[in-house]
């Protein structure tokens, strides 16, 4: 509508260098994403010299990195332990965030904002002032090194962000047809899942992947806490930088397999994760 | 099921009348699980970190942990090193956010109109974001800053300028860039849900009375975006106030680059081992930021006002 109005006389022009300028923006942002395709199809003595696109790409550098060597954490290794703690601590994040959620978005009782404060406070609290009792808590419970600590962890760092969106996308869900099920017997969990999750589906499956990305990408804990085992792709990223000769293609082809699985969920669910953040505070 | 049809009316009015009695756990209770699952994983270490920092617990060289009182505060406040984190995470945190929402806010702007292939730009520039930390890191680091290989420097040097070595050199400017580069996407997102939640109505209407595109942008589009910008503002300083990644893989936490979570890091499990006074720092640093929270959260109180 607006853009016919503008159509007649210089908007054309405006709006095409302003196109230009977007591509271009775009461009400069994902550029250094390129450069580390480009490089992860280099060979190394080439990835590390003066910048060229004079080069022979291969996928040798990939074959080398996915290759277990001895004593060495190995890339099927660490996607294993990733997809396992991203899952199981996203499936669990849900389990505990979808009642809490509907809770906080069904009966919005004036201090139950405390409640919802309460959540997004504890994303205040500096990771790292409780990683030493947490670290020596996972000690004397024998968890150092496991998957499970770190599906305790990620789940605990999802949490407050999922029943913020996860509220947000519940109080579209129409009043009327939560009310006619409680009035039906209907249980809690029956509203749940008759109601509430189908209306919402959407916005739970962008709220999980959001956790599935922040889960997945997270090192800090993971390094402090599974030095020794049930190390996870970013540790496994890491471990391709060597102190002995040069690294940089095969930690471009690492870095690469490491970030496909999310950014494609992301990709898939930016649109959704967005709205769920935006209206979670606005509405 | 008549029956219950015919019962509806007087259940939804004992509805009205009951909710001191069987309703409140109805509504309590799914809260509690992920409540419970919460305090325990956030205030206990909390709790523990107090009393830790009460006591002189070292454990290189072994020491028995003997009560100390506020001893390890009192070392604390006249440590330069803890001050210069603290500098540091102020500057490093005001700076990102700073940029990245200012950045953020014009892209999304700029991608907030129609032009070919607008889905594409949008994906391209989101990406960044999904990046792990570590990942973004390395890839300044080694392959954008790199004095010798890094593409920064082959163009300064096209240019006609030295190659600088940016991470060594200016590393906190080389990890606030980092920083701006992954959030602002989750920036321009955020406002691009702000832009699209314009009412079209009332846009149309200054259209009609002759209003110019910037007066438009001054008088109805800043107002409108106030709270979008609040809430880019609040989220990008959650996280940005806790980075360790980047730092952890480009400085090491090298001269000015060490900010509080790095500084504490050290001084406990990073290969100080003083449990007791890493404790007192981070009892520190969680009051400071319990502060700015207390700040961030009364914006975010305002933006909820009218919500419940």
């Amino acid at each position: 509508m607006s853009a016919n109005e503008r159509a007649v006389g210089e908007g054309v022009w405006t709006d095409r260098i302003l196109g230009l300028v977007a591509w271009l923006v775009g461009f400069i942002y994902f550029f250094p994403i390129l450069w580390l395709i480009i490089n992860s199809t280099k060979d190394e003595v080439t990835a590390n010299a003066t910048p060229t696109l004079d080069y022979s790409p291969s996928l040798d550098r990939y074959r080398e990195v996915t290759e277990t060597s001895v004593g060495l954490l190995g890339a099927g290794e660490a996607f294993t332990n990733s997809a396992i703690t991203s899952v199981v601590s996203t499936l669990i994040v849900l389990l505990l965030a979808i009642p809490a959620a509907y809770a906080l978005a069904i009966y919005p009782v004036k201090k139950w904002r405390d409640a919802l404060f309460f959540f997004i406070s504890t994303k205040f609290l500096p990771l790292v002032a409780s990683i030493l009792p947490l670290w020596i808590l996972a000690r004397q419970f024998d968890l150092l090194n496991t998957r499970l600590v770190l599906i305790i962890l990620y789940t605990a760092m999802n949490l407050p962000l999922a029943v913020w969106m996860l509220r947000s996308f519940f109080q579209e869900v129409p009043r009327e047809l939560v009310e006619a099920a409680e009035i039906d017997g209907t249980s809690l969990i029956g509203v749940l899942r008759s109601v509430v999750i189908p209306i919402a589906a959407p916005g739970i499956a962008a709220t999980g992947l959001l956790c599935l990305i922040f889960a997945w990408n997270e090192y800090f804990f993971a390094v402090q806490l599974n030095a020794a085992d049930a190390q996870t792709v970013p540790i496994w990223v890491t471990t391709n930088i060597s102190t002995r000769g040069n690294f940089i293609a095969k930690l471009s082809a690492a870095s690469v397999l490491a970030s496909i699985p999310v950014v494609i969920a992301g990709w898939v669910a930016q649109k959704r994760m967005i709205r769920g953040l935006a209206m979670g505070a606005i509405k | 099921m008549s029956e219950t049809d015919l019962a509806a009316p007087a259940a939804a009015a004992n509805d009205g009348a009951l909710p001191s009695h069987a309703t409140p756990w109805r509504r309590r209770l799914p809260l509690l699980p992920a409540l419970i699952f919460t305090i325990l994983l956030t205030q206990v270490p909390f709790v523990m970190s107090i009393y830790y920092s009460l006591t002189n617990w070292k454990v290189v060289p072994p020491t028995p942990r003997e009560f100390i009182g506020f001893d390890n505060y009192v070392e604390l406040t006249s440590s330069s090193p803890f001050l210069d984190a603290a500098w540091v995470s102020v500057k490093m945190t005001v700076l990102s956010v700073f940029f990245s929402v200012i950045l953020g806010t014009l892209i999304a702007i700029l991608l907030d109109r129609k032009f070919f292939g607008q889905g594409i730009v949008r994906t391209l520039i989101i990406t960044p974001f999904l990046l792990m930390p570590v990942v973004a890191g390395l890839i300044w680091k080694n392959q954008m800053f790199h004095g010798l290989f890094g593409v920064v420097n082959w163009l300064l040097d096209w240019v006609g300028i030295d190659s600088v070595e940016f991470v060594s050199k200016h590393p906190l400017a080389s990890i606030v860039t980092v920083l701006v580069w992954q959030w602002t996407p989750f920036m321009m997102l955020i406002m691009l849900a702000g832009l699209q939640s314009q009412p079209s109505d009332v846009l149309e209407a200054a259209r009609v009375d002759g209003t110019t595109s910037f007066g438009i942008f001054r008088q109805l589009t800043l107002p409108h975006l106030r709270r979008y910008i609040e809430l880019a503002t609040l989220l990008g300083t959650i996280y940005l106030i806790q980075v360790f990644d980047q730092i952890f893989v480009m400085t090491g936490g090298g001269p000015g680059s060490t900010n509080l979570p790095f500084f504490v890091y050290r001084r406990s499990i990073g290969g100080g081992w003083q449990f007791g006074l890493a404790s007192a720092y981070s009892i520190v640093v969680v009051i400071a930021t319990l502060l700015v929270a207390n700040f961030a959260l009364r914006v975010l109180s305002n933006l909820l006002e009218d919500d419940v």
